[in-house]
């Protein structure tokens, strides 16, 4: 399989991120799933005239592409003319390389959340008029359009996240190479249901303080983030706190909120991003497939039952009080 | 006869980057450095709330997230008054320190050496064992480089959440408290990281390699993959290749209760001297940007959508008292007095200085990092309360990413953003000409390069380019 990987207007932290990738590391792990590398802009020796030869004999069909990445947004300015990002050494907006690739790839591939949907760099008033590969945003039809099809059959792939989780990127990859992911496989934004059918909030370790609705304050509080801090992790799609990040790290985890970063739209939320916004003193935005009725009832009911080890411990910068012993049976 | 050649895509690079060359009697007679990409995060900080800089500036870049994060939180600080609890400042130090020694590895690894495993070298001495170790994205060296990059980072994961792009570093200090049991973990991760250092890259302790006191003895240190560095910078005489002008500034790093570790200032003339940060301007006169020459805390990012024909990048020209400076690892030692570096830079600050001068940092990050996770204090509070932000004000963020000095200019009207500007270290050495001509650090050290009559990818141009480890997202964010 030969994987072409092309960033267009990005950080490069989708890159730096797949570097991170254990167990093996990213280049073994390509090489043994058969994957060989045509070009990757961080990785590969070729520069210059090396890489322009390259890209024109894939575009020519003289190379086979079986799988394109594209890491970082699509730019589409100044006035539609994708000039705020020349692919250096050809004089050509990388939007048009991106479109001609990917048209000749048997499967495209959005590594991030800017290449998916448009992400941060679409982000207030989106100066440069940046897309995703397949989405505006949350709305269907980016660079290329709904109906787009690669010639394997699938829509563009969309490996959501700021940045993306080594693990998703290479199982993606693999399932690739190996056949066996389908349209089925995708969900309704086109994200592999792998790690998309979980929520950042299974097996966060702040789920006791959901329970009870024992909520940190400030940062550096070791309770519930939802109500205060503006954390989404109850609507966000993502294994993160499954999987875990860097180790066993997530953001949850390191008692910062959970922004949503595997969602269209996430950078413009609307509120600051480490602040709950409240109508009447009560969160807006309450986990999305739950009664709103019956959410606020639970909610003021565990808050009375809170116990006090919970309660306290939700306003401190670490454990404090202990889980309680069992005395002894005479 | 002066020939033109345009050398993209420049890769092994962070970001996307085109280099226009004249060539004349087989050199560089000029060279002209375009950043080809904009996304304009300066505009999409405008009208937010200030708090949203820690989790979109971050995001200007995958590489130097930490960096960008370090600078947001102390251009809020400033901002807001009050002092963070000097623990969190130590752990923020840390995470940042862990990113730079990363950043300085892949580098080295990734970026840099893999050149010498071309064929165009075939027939030096070295040069199989350089296909051997440093092989693009299939060399020994770089999987295991990659590997104890991945452990390293796990200090992030723990403390940080992940990277890039982690939101615990916050004006008052960072988002958790590590226990005595993160410590213990966090050492592991620098014990195993300190192995690598001893038994691949320096092939000795890290403090002989901190112990190099000149030039000559750090050219007889024949171990590790630095060793063989070394025997390959002496034999294609890596030390007169893209010389520079001995200008250097740094912004100081990782802040500390007595001052920074590695001191702010400049290096002029061969002597040090102050940083006054109100000397800095940026020029758009070759910048493809609108507006006058100004102070970062008054600039303003206007990009011209016409792409005038007398400019040619995206990039601003940063001046100091309007001098270029050349800002990075190497600068950072000189500034902080090492005696290695002075030598080096005393040499020309060429390639050879400019890669030695990471190598020394990361040699002398190792033990300041284990000092700070050693000092750990699990009692301690991790985050001071800080008063609000105000509904109008300013604030300044000085940090020095792995590439060297970065800042940010806060100006917060009526609760929101209403100016921010940031200028990166590449910025600085990636810069345009100013209205005087003057080319920027590459630009000026691109000139002698030596090109082959069969070249248009000159590796000479390759080597200086990539000693500069610019970073492309940044320049221009």
């Amino acid at each position: 399989m030969n994987l072409l990987w092309l960033q267009s207007a990005g950080c490069g932290g989708c890159t730096m991120s797949l570097l991170c990738a254990e167990d093996p590391n990213v280049i073994d792990l390509l090489d043994g799933a058969g994957i060989r590398l045509l070009w990757h802009p961080a990785l590969s020796e070729a520069t210059g005239r090396e890489v322009t030869d390259l890209l024109a004999a894939i575009a020519g069909g003289t190379i086979p592409l079986d799988i394109l990445c594209v890491e970082g947004s699509l730019l589409r300015g100044p006035n539609g003319t994708g000039r705020y990002h020349i692919l250096s050494g050809t004089g050509r907006p990388m939007i048009d390389w991106v479109r001609d690739m990917a048209h000749v790839a048997r499967h495209v591939v959005a590594v991030g959340t800017c290449a998916a949907f448009g992400g941060v760099t679409s982000a207030g008033e989106n100066p440069a008029d940046a897309v995703g590969l397949q989405f505006d945003g949350s709305h269907a039809g980016g660079l290329l359009p709904p109906e787009f099809r690669a010639a394997g059959g699938l829509p563009v792939v969309n490996i959501a996240g700021c940045p993306t989780h080594p693990g998703w990127v290479t199982e993606t990859l693999m399932l690739l190479a190996d056949g066996k992911l389908t349209e089925a496989d995708l969900d309704g934004y086109a994200r592999p249901r792998f790690f998309a059918d979980h929520l950042v909030h299974h097996a966060c370790p702040k789920n006791e303080f959901y329970e009870y609705k024992a909520s940190a304050r400030h940062l550096s509080e070791i309770g519930c983030m939802m109500e205060n801090l503006g954390c989404v992790g109850t609507q966000a799609v993502g294994d993160c706190n499954i999987r875990t990040w860097n180790g066993e790290g997530s953001c949850t985890r390191a008692g910062y909120p959970c922004i949503n970063c595997t969602a269209p739209e996430f950078e413009e939320p609307h509120h600051a991003f480490t602040e709950t916004p409240k109508f009447a003193g009560i969160p807006v935005g309450l986990p999305s497939d739950m009664p709103k009725a019956w959410f606020m009832a639970l909610a003021s009911l565990s808050k009375a039952a809170t116990p006090e080890r919970i309660g306290t411990n939700a306003v401190a910068d670490r454990i404090r009080v202990p889980p309680s012993l069992k005395t002894p049976r005479r | 006869m002066t020939a033109r050649l345009v050398v993209g895509p420049f890769n092994r690079v962070e970001g996307d980057l085109e280099i226009h060359l004249d060539v004349a009697d087989g050199q560089v007679a000029a060279a002209r450095a375009n950043s080809p990409l904009f996304r304009g995060f300066e505009r999409m900080l405008l009208g937010k709330d200030p708090r949203d800089a820690l989790t979109i500036t971050p995001r200007i870049c995958g590489i130097c997230s930490i960096s960008q994060s370090a600078a947001a939180a102390r251009a809020l600080a400033d901002a807001g008054g009050g002092t963070p609890s000097i623990h969190g400042a130590r752990m923020a130090a840390l995470l940042h320190g862990v990113e730079n020694t990363a950043d300085h590895l892949t580098h080295f690894y990734l970026f840099f050496m893999p050149d010498f495993a071309r064929p165009a070298y075939a027939g030096h001495a070295w040069h199989a064992e350089a296909v051997t170790r440093f092989t693009a994205a299939e060399g020994g060296a770089i999987r295991a480089a990659v590997e104890a990059r991945a452990r390293l980072l796990h200090i992030v994961g723990l403390l940080g959440g992940k990277w890039p792009h982690t939101l615990a570093i916050q004006p008052g200090g960072i988002t958790r408290a590590p226990g005595m049991r993160d410590r213990m973990r966090m050492a592991l991760s620098l014990k195993g990281f300190r192995r690598f250092l001893e038994d691949t890259l320096f092939g000795a302790p890290v403090e002989a390699f901190t112990d190099l006191s000149d030039t000559d003895a750090l050219m007889g240190w024949t171990t590790g993959d630095a060793g063989r560095f070394l025997r390959i910078a002496a034999d294609l005489d890596l030390a007169a290749m893209g010389q520079g002008a001995g200008r250097y500034l740094s912004f100081g790093a990782y802040p500390g209760p007595d001052g920074p570790a590695f001191a702010a200032g400049t290096w002029m003339d061969g002597a040090p001297g102050p940083f006054d940060p109100a000397a800095i301007t940026e020029d758009l006169s070759h910048a493809w940007m609108l507006g006058e020459t100004a102070h970062p805390s008054r600039g303003d990012t206007r990009p011209d959508e016409d792409m005038r024909e007398d400019a040619y990048s995206w990039c601003k020209a940063p001046r100091l008292n309007g001098a270029t400076m050349e800002t990075g690892a190497l600068a950072r030692q000189v500034i902080d007095g090492h005696l290695l570096a002075r030598d080096l830079a005393a040499g020309g600050g060429g390639v050879l200085a400019r890669v030695a001068g990471r190598l020394l940092e990361i040699a002398r990050l190792q033990p300041m990092l284990e000092a700070w996770v050693d000092g750990i204090e699990p009692d301690a509070s991790f985050m001071a309360e800080m008063p609000p932000l105000p509904d109008n004000g300013a604030g300044v963020g000085l940090v020095e990413a792995a590439r060297g000095a970065l800042g940010h200019w806060l100006r917060i009207e009526g609760g929101r953003i209403a100016g921010y500007q940031i200028v990166a270290p590449t910025t600085w050495n990636f810069s345009p000409r100013d209205a005087t001509g003057t080319p920027g650090p590459v630009e000026a050290a691109l000139v002698g390069a030596r090109v082959g009559a069969d070249e248009d990818t000159p590796l000479s141009v390759q080597h200086i380019v990539r000693s500069f480890d610019p970073c492309m997202v940044c320049t221009v964010h």
